[in-house]
C-alpha cells in the first residue's frame, strides 16, 4: 500500500465509509501504480511548468470598484446573521 | 419547418428576413426538448420563463433591424459557468442550489450579443469524467444509441447538439471534455488555446488547464461563437492580451501546401479499426484537396495521462477545498466545526470527486511534492516542446478524437483507470495549451459518429478551423441527424 487513505482523506477534510477506504486504497494504488511511469522520463535539468502562456504581474489600475453587495454575497450561505456567516461553535 | 434544426448562421437568417419570430424558434426548440429529453436527459435545469424574456427582448431588436450576432439564438450552456440568478450546480450535490451572484464573462458576452439562454447542460460533476455517469444528479445518453454515453464531461452540452435540443452550447475542456463529447456525438467541439477565453465564472476544476469553448452543428458556428467569447479579460488575468482575429474570415480559404502532421504515437495498438480507417481516410481527403500529409513524432504521448492526472488532480484538491459548508451549498450536521467540515464534503461530493481530491491531497503532500508534482511539471515541459518542435514542420496536427466510438454506459464505470485511458488522444493539448477541434468524419458499422481531432499552434485557432472548414465542405458527415 503506497497511500494511507484514512490519512490523506483527513488532511482532505472528508469522512470515508470503511466500504470507500477499502474500494479507493485499491484504485489509488493501481492509479498511483500507473503514474510511476513518469520515473522513466529523464528531466534532468527540465524546468518545470506551471503555466503554458508566461503571463507575469499581471497589472490593473488601482481604480476602487463596487464589489458584491453583502446581501447577495450572504445569499447562498446555508446559516447566516444579517451580516455574517454562521459555523458550529468554534471556541468551548 | 423544423426549425429546432438550424445552426447559428441560418437561424440569423431567417429571424432578419422575419420567416420566423425569436418566440417561434424558442417554442420549436421547446417542443423538441419535450418530445426527446426524456430519453437524452441533457439539460439539469431550464430556465422557461426567464428564456421567453430573453426572446422578447432580442425580438424588440430584430424588429427595428438593430439585431446582434446571436439576437434570439437559443444556445444551452454547460451547468459549470455561473448564471446570475439562475441555479448553477456543476451537477453536484454541493452546489444543488447554488445561485450564482455574477455572471461568467462568456455567458456576459453572449448575453451583449443578444442569445437566449435555453438551459444549463448535465456533466461530469465538476468536469470530472468521460461520460457524464459521474454526474450527481443522473446520466446523459447518447443521442445516436441511448445504451451509451454521450462522452464527458461536456455530455449534456454535446448530446443537446446532437438532438436539436438548442442551436449550439458552451462546453469546458480540461483534458478533452469538449472534444471527446463532441467526437462521440458527431458534432464539432473546439478548445481554444489556453488563455484565448475568459474563465472568470467557470467553476474551477484544473485552473492551469480548463478553457472554454463552443459546441456547434458545423464548423462555421464554431468560428461564430469564437469571435465572441474570445479575448482578454481584466476579471480574469490568465486570459490572454491579444487582438482577436474574424474566425470566420479564413473559412473557405484553400489548405493547399498546407503541411499536415501526422503523429505516429496517435496510431497505436487498441485503437478500433473503423476509427483508425476513417481518419486514415480523412487524412486521405485532406490530401486531395491540397495539403501535405507529413509523418511526425511526439515521443512524450505515452506519458500525458499519467502527467495529466497527477496535476488535474493536485489543481482540484486545491480548488475543491472551498466546499466547506459555510459560504454557500450544501451543509450537513457535525457536532464542530471540523466534524460539520467531514460530513459536508462526504456528502456532498460523489466518488470520482473524492477519489480525485485524494489522489491530489496526497501527490501535494509533504514529502512526495517533488515526486509528483514537480515531476509531473517536468513531463509537462517536454510534452509542450514535442509540439513546438513538431510546429516548426507542421501547420497543424491531426489525430483521432478518440480511440473508440461511444461506449455502453456502465462499461467503465467500475476502472477509473481505464476510463482515464479513454481520453488519451485529448489530453495532451490541455498540457501545451495548444488549441484543438473535433469534426465528425465518419460512422461505424453500429452507425455510431468517429470525430477527426485537428491541433493547431498556441493562439492559431484559424488554421484548425480552416482546415475543419474545408474538410466539412467536402464531406457531408455533418449532416447526418440521429433517430429520436
Amino acid at each position: 500500500m503506497k497511500i494511507s487513505v484514512e490519512y490523506v482523506a483527513k488532511l482532505a477534510r472528508l469522512s470515508l465509509s470503511e466500504k470507500e477506504r477499502e474500494l479507493f486504497g485499491s484504485q489509488l494504488n493501481s492509479i498511483l501504480n500507473y503514474m510511476e511511469k513518469l520515473n522513466e522520463v529523464d528531466t534532468k535539468d527540465v524546468e518545470p511548468t506551471s503555466h503554458v502562456i508566461s503571463l507575469s504581474n499581471v497589472m490593473r489600475d488601482d481604480i476602487p470598484v463596487r464589489s458584491i453587495k453583502r446581501e447577495d454575497a450572504l445569499m447562498n450561505a446555508p446559516e447566516h446573521t444579517d451580516k455574517f456567516y454562521r459555523v458550529p461553535k468554534i471556541i468551548e | 419547418m423544423d426549425y429546432y434544426r438550424l445552426g447559428i448562421s441560418e437561424a440569423r437568417k431567417i429571424l432578419d428576413k422575419k420567416e420566423v419570430s425569436a418566440r417561434e424558434l424558442l417554442d420549436s426548440i421547446y417542443q423538441r426538448i419535450e418530445s426527446v429529453e426524456d430519453k437524452v436527459k441533457a439539460y439539469v435545469t431550464l430556465p422557461k420563463e426567464k428564456a421567453y424574456e430573453m426572446a422578447d427582448m432580442s425580438q424588440k431588436k430584430i424588429s427595428s433591424g438593430q439585431s446582434a450576432s446571436l439576437s434570439g439564438i437559443p444556445i444551452a450552456i454547460k451547468d459549470n459557468m455561473c448564471t446570475k440568478g439562475i441555479r448553477t450546480t456543476c451537477s453536484s450535490k454541493i452546489l444543488a442550489n447554488f445561485i450564482p451572484p455574477y455572471e461568467s464573462t462568456v455567458t456576459s458576452r453572449l448575453s451583449e450579443q443578444g442569445y437566449i439562454l435555453i438551459g444549463k447542460t448535465n456533466l461530469d460533476e465538476f468536469a470530472m469524467g468521460s461520460s457524464t455517469e459521474n454526474s450527481g444528479f443522473f446520466t446523459t445518453k447518447n443521442p445516436w444509441d441511448l445504451e451509451r454515453i454521450p462522452g464527458g464531461s461536456s455530455g449534456g452540452s454535446a448530446a443537446a447538439v446532437a438532438a436539436d435540443e438548442c442551436i449550439a452550447a458552451l462546453g469546458s475542456d480540461t483534458g478533452g471534455s469538449i472534444r471527446q463529447p463532441a467526437s462521440l456525438c458527431g458534432v464539432v467541439g473546439l478548445k481554444p488555446t489556453y488563455g484565448r477565453v475568459s474563465r472568470y465564472g467557470l467553476v474551477a476544476f484544473a485552473s492551469s488547464l480548463d478553457q472554454i469553448g463552443p459546441i456547434t452543428k458545423d464548423v462555421k458556428d464554431s468560428a461564430i461563437l469564437m469571435n465572441i467569447i474570445s479575448g482578454k479579460d481584466p476579471l480574469d488575468s490568465t486570459s490572454a492580451p491579444l487582438t482577436v482575429p474574424d474566425f470566420t474570415k479564413v473559412l473557405g480559404q484553400e489548405i493547399k501546401g498546407l503541411k499536415i502532421g501526422i503523429p505516429k504515437e496517435y496510431f497505436i495498438e487498441g485503437m478500433d479499426k473503423e476509427v483508425e480507417a476513417s481518419v486514415m481516410d480523412a487524412i486521405k481527403k485532406l490530401e486531395s484537396l491540397g495539403a501535405i500529409p507529413v509523418e511526425i513524432s511526439l515521443p512524450h504521448t505515452g506519458y500525458a495521462v499519467a502527467t495529466y492526472y497527477v496535476l488535474a488532480t493536485s489543481e482540484a484538491s486545491s480548488n475543491l477545498a472551498r466546499y466547506d459548508g459555510v459560504k454557500y451549498g450544501f451543509r450537513a450536521e457535525g457536532k464542530d466545526l471540523l466534524e460539520m467540515y467531514m460530513n459536508t464534503r462526504a456528502q456532498g461530493f460523489g466518488s470520482e470527486v473524492k477519489r480525485r481530491i485524494i489522489l491530489g491531497t496526497y501527490t501535494l503532500s509533504s514529502g512526495y511534492y517533488d515526486a509528483y508534482y514537480k515531476k509531473a511539471q517536468q513531463v509537462r515541459t517536454l510534452i509542450k516542446r514535442d509540439f513546438e518542435k513538431a510546429f516548426k514542420t507542421v501547420d497543424a496536427i491531426v489525430t483521432p478524437t478518440s480511440p473508440t466510438a461511444a461506449f455502453k454506459a456502465g462499461e467503465k464505470a467500475g476502472d477509473p483507470l481505464q476510463m482515464y485511458l479513454s481520453d488519451i488522444f485529448t489530453i495532451s493539448v490541455n498540457l501545451a495549451g495548444v488549441p484543438g477541434i473535433s469534426i465528425p468524419c465518419g460512422f461505424t458499422s453500429n452507425n455510431l459518429p468517429i470525430g477527426l481531432q485537428i491541433i493547431g499552434k498556441h493562439f492559431d485557432e484559424e488554421t484548425i478551423l480552416k482546415v475543419s472548414y474545408a474538410y466539412e465542405q467536402s464531406t457531408d458527415w455533418h449532416k447526418r441527424k440521429p433517430n429520436l
